[in-house]
């Protein structure tokens, strides 16, 4: 570990924390629908999308409605892109005339950017053309995103609204996130991102003789226009196979810093844009805090053991930290930065093989998934979670002094606790039961590249990845196959929706509710004691479960590893 | 719940293809657009060319060197070697011996090419991408004695190459680019 790397990962938080005001204000005024500045560029598209579509954006909906309209839509938009990829060889843009995808990996990689995960079952070179890359993958890492930010708002609201039977209106959350904040800030970055090095074009190949007179091909396309949504949006799917490792996707350590900043942003964001909504922002900067000692934890342990190295290569005559799999204009600090950042948000996007870390530097992002990406986490998805894991400590607490819960105002009561539990049992359930089916069944032993413990840990990596809809992976596992494709879709729908529909009954149910002012005897959820049971209820829930599973993959490497035992 | 469906049926339906169109279209043919515009040699890939105007490569992604005469770029996963066309890491974990067989293979050339010492570890393994363009000065300054050697150059010169060459970054780690550099290697021998 260097002085350098720290001061990266420091610099880095206290840029995070300081972004969480400025754009949770920004997000609350989209939350309660008054004008931005960005409203002259794009209120009479607002206007324009709601009059054909027949929208009245005033109309507030039930959770119910609310529901349905967004699964609708989502649904509508699977289909779209499933019908690009397999359009593909008769649909311009398309200048290395590639084939239309196949019929499983176009499921897969539809369910895939449809849910925010974008698990890349494919290489991006010489798979998907531009217009795919375009019309297919980048509308859903906008409309995900804005889908989560909407869904965030909609729980939000329940717990803001006082004997409400509505919350809110589909439709005017999802224009107004992706019209106001996500297609401004992605134009900016853009050109940040061109200007830096990233290509934005329409040719494909360019061929190239290189200085010792060999044939080299460089694939370019519309890379820095997905490169921003990729990640302000926590979606994570590249342009190329080997995405943000990829130096056309993130050329330079500058480049580094504002993707990992912009999984960050809107996540962080939302912390504030809760407390404000609730009436006390206290209630969101406790939330950022708890995120944050996670946060710093795991990057912690990932930094020291990249920085660290492999000793079965020390063994070897190598010396220093392991770079197999990472890029030298990153190096370790930023790389296992970068690998905390993106799997404690739901991004996904990769800029070393987390495959080739270290046993516990790998350990790290598989139990951030495991967690429920709850650490920042996905735009929204983040939020929504955490808030699930807040009404369980809140229980939890009550449980102890004897009195009925309450939070921000709201009794907690059996029905809020059981759907919270519903949907936080969905990880463990799916996660641990596809994992177990995938190490016995001969289809999914066909999957991994590595051998022994590493082996298991590509599979459960895989399928942590999917539930938790993350998308980064041990990449060595061969998943385009019918087996992985179709059960990893399955994963990754149930990962998303069944999480999201007792969410939103949740959000309903505490609408309905009186406000209930705090009272000597309530628990205070605004303090140190507070912010380390929600960490503590975090870490037992969400971590303990998967403790075994652990012990199996990364543990059991790591045993090897440091034995010098080879696979 | 069935009057929910209905009534949500047309609003999903065209604000898919309205945004479709807007985000599948408006936004990456706008940003295409203006990033020709104000940044064209960026967006189209930060081409190098020779004195002929003849494309050797960009500045921004790695290409595989065989030649002694020239610094070695990092071994690579890309197809066979930094094929453009196939970006990937090994995705080998920690303890797999088709790693360990592939670094100790390295290690011995490098070993007989002269190089003494601990190995600096990007010089042996393969990076994320397969396409790094970069060394680090370490695994720069250990092959220098070779280049200089089969260059008939003072080792001095080709190391104070490398130092020049040298980019550091508080946000990353320093780093020499290695199409870069050897395009300096070959100008200095002119």
């Amino acid at each position: 570990m260097t002085f350098q790397g720290w001061f990266l990962i420091l610099g880095f938080t206290a840029i995070v924390v300081a972004l969480a005001k400025p754009i949770g204000l920004w997000l609350f005024a989209l939350y309660e629908g008054r004008r931005t500045p960005v409203h002259i560029l794009f209120a009479p598209v607002e206007r324009g999308f709601y009059r054909l579509a027949g929208i009245d954006p005033a109309q507030e909906q039930g959770w119910r409605r609310y529901a349905v309209h967004m699964l609708l839509f989502n649904a509508v938009l699977m289909a779209f892109t499933y019908a690009v990829l397999r359009l593909q060889a008769v649909l311009p843009g398309n200048p290395q005339r590639l084939a239309a995808v196949g019929e499983h990996l176009s499921f897969n990689t539809a369910i895939s950017f449809t849910t925010n995960t974008n698990w890349q079952s494919y290489g991006g070179e010489g798979t998907m053309s531009n217009l795919s890359q375009m019309l297919g993958l980048t509308i859903h890492n906008f409309l995900s995103a804005a889908t989560g930010i909407a869904l965030a708002f909609a729980l939000f609201r329940g717990f803001a609204r006082r004997e409400a039977a509505t919350v809110g209106n589909f439709w005017a959350d999802v224009t107004r996130i992706t019209l106001y904040l996500l297609l401004p800030l992605c134009a900016v970055l853009t050109i940040a991102y061109i200007a830096c090095g990233v290509p934005q074009t329409l040719a494909g190949v360019v061929d190239v003789q290189t200085l010792e007179g060999a044939r080299q091909s460089l694939l370019l396309g519309p890379v820095a226009s997905q490169e921003a949504i990729k990640m302000l949006g926590t979606n994570g799917g590249g342009f190329f196979n080997a995405n943000s490792a990829h130096p056309f996707e993130n050329p330079s350590a500058l480049t580094n810093l504002i993707q990992m900043l912009s999984i960050f942003a809107i996540g962080a964001g939302l912390t504030w844009t809760f407390g404000k909504a609730v009436g006390n922002t206290r209630q969101g900067w406790a939330i950022l805090s708890a995120m944050m000692v996670l946060f710093l934890a795991g990057v912690t342990v990932a930094y020291g053991a990249e920085a660290g190295g492999n000793p079965v290569l020390h063994e070897l005559g190598v010396a220093g930290g392991n770079m197999e799999g990472k890029e030298v204009r990153f190096g370790i600090a930023a790389s296992a930065l970068f690998s905390v950042v993106t799997t404690a948000a739901s991004c996904g996007a990769v800029n070393a093989m987390h495959d080739s870390f270290t046993a516990l530097g790998g350990l790290v992002p598989l139990f951030n998934m495991q967690l429920g990406e709850i650490v920042i986490g996905g735009v929204g998805a983040g939020i929504y979670g955490f808030l699930l894991f807040a009404i369980l400590a809140v229980f939890v607490a009550g449980l102890m002094v004897g009195r009925t819960p309450e939070y921000v105002g709201k009794k907690i009561e059996a029905r809020e606790v059981k759907l919270a539990v519903l949907a936080i049992a969905v990880l463990p359930l799916m996660i641990l039961g596809l994992t177990a089916l995938s190490s016995v069944l001969q289809q999914g032993l066909a999957g991994p590249l590595n051998k022994g413990p590493h082996g298991f840990s590509e599979i459960l990596y895989a399928f942590t990845s999917a539930v938790a809809n993350n998308g980064s992976a041990f990449a060595g596992l061969t998943a385009s196959t019918p087996y992985y494709d179709g059960l990893l879709g399955v994963a990754m729908w149930v990962g998303r929706f069944f999480i999201i529909v007792p969410m939103l009954a949740i959000a309903g149910s505490l609408a309905a509710k009186k406000y209930t002012p705090e009272g000597a005897g309530s628990f205070p959820t605004t303090g140190a004691l507070w912010v380390g049971l929600l960490i503590g209820i975090i870490l037992i829930l969400g971590g303990l479960t998967f403790l075994p599973s652990l012990a199996l993959g990364p543990i059991a490497d790591h045993l090897a590893m440091i034995r010098g035992q080879l696979f | 719940m069935g009057k929910d469906i209905t009534s949500a049926l047309r609003p999903a339906i065209v604000m898919a293809l309205l945004f479709a169109a807007l985000l599948g279209l408006g936004y990456p043919l706008a940003m295409t657009g203006i990033g020709q515009m104000l940044f064209p040699a960026q967006a189209n890939g930060s081409l190098v060319r020779d004195d002929a105007g003849r494309v050797i490569g960009s500045t921004v992604v790695g290409q595989a060197f065989v030649s002694d005469r020239y610094f070695d770029t990092r071994p690579s996963a890309a197809g066979k070697g930094y094929d453009g066309l196939a970006s990937s890491g090994s995705n080998l974990g920690p303890a797999a011996r088709p790693l360990a067989d592939r670094v100790t293979a390295d290690v011995a050339r490098y070993r007989a090419a002269g190089v003494a010492g601990a190995l600096p570890a990007d010089l042996v393994t393969t990076s994320g991408s397969g396409l790094d363009p970069d060394l680090s000065p370490a695994a720069a300054l250990a092959q220098a004695p070779r280049v200089a050697r089969v260059r008939g150059l003072p080792l001095g010169r080709v190391t104070a190459l490398v130092e020049r060459q040298t980019r550091a970054s508080l946000l990353g780690d320093p780093h020499v680019n290695v199409l870069a550099l050897n395009r300096a290697l070959d100008a200095m021998a002119r």
